[in-house]
């Protein structure tokens, strides 16, 4: 181990984390039984994986050659920024194409005030 | 010893990219697929950003910016497609 050794474990941190989250999202992309609870993981556990490994990738090329990348920053900016708009977009599309939920889920309150607006 | 570690973190992102590629090709519905298309490119994202350690280079960082600009545009014209069957409305004359 070299001199800077505590820069890899603080950058093998982050990235481990990162690393994490996104597998447990793929986990939670196989075992969820509708597209909802599907989107539900995804959408938020991958983007904070992606978004631990980016700032790590940051850190590192920070801590070891001093060099200050505005890219990655704005990369993690965009990353957060836009995943939940495709969250919302995604599930959005998929209730208004009639895509089922699943058969534990007890209420949708989104039915009824669709049915009571196109009553109006 | 960290150049290791660094692959076995490649190597979880290449399962969990396989578990996206699964719900791909299994998933009963379209917005199943195009999410797990989307999810493919964050997984995407993150291994080169994971790469670029690896390599210890910062030529691949407008990669990253530019797949996750991509992989948004791309994801939201699939959504506005299901929603609506076109993606660039045009101006109705009545």
């Amino acid at each position: 181990m070299n001199g800077n050794g505590y820069v890899e474990w603080i950058v093998g941190t982050f990235v481990l984390i990162g690393v994490m989250f996104s597998f447990l999202s793929a986990v939670g992309l196989i075992r969820f039984p509708d597209v909802y609870t599907r989107a539900h993981a995804v959408s938020k556990s991958a983007n904070l994986g992606v978004l631990c490994i980016l700032l790590g990738t940051f850190l590192y090329f920070l801590l070891t050659e001093g060099y200050f990348s505005i890219r990655l920053l704005l990369g993690v900016f965009f990353v957060f920024l836009t995943s939940p708009v495709v969250a919302h977009m995604l599930n959005r599309a998929a209730y208004r194409s009639g895509v089922a939920m699943a058969e534990e889920s007890v209420r949708d309150d989104l039915k009824e005030y669709l049915k009571r607006e196109e009553s109006l | 010893m960290f150049q290791v570690f660094l692959s076995g973190c490649l190597f979880i992102l290449l399962v969990s990219i396989l578990a996206a590629l699964y719900r791909l090709v299994k998933g009963p519905s379209m917005a199943d697929r195009v999410m797990a298309l989307d999810n493919i490119g964050v997984n995407l994202l993150a291994g080169i950003a994971i790469l670029s350690i690896f390599l210890r280079t910062y030529a691949f960082f407008d990669i990253i910016l530019l797949i996750g600009i991509l992989s948004f545009v791309g994801t939201i014209a699939f959504a506005r497609f299901l929603e609506r069957g076109v993606v660039i409305e045009r101006k109705r004359v009545r």
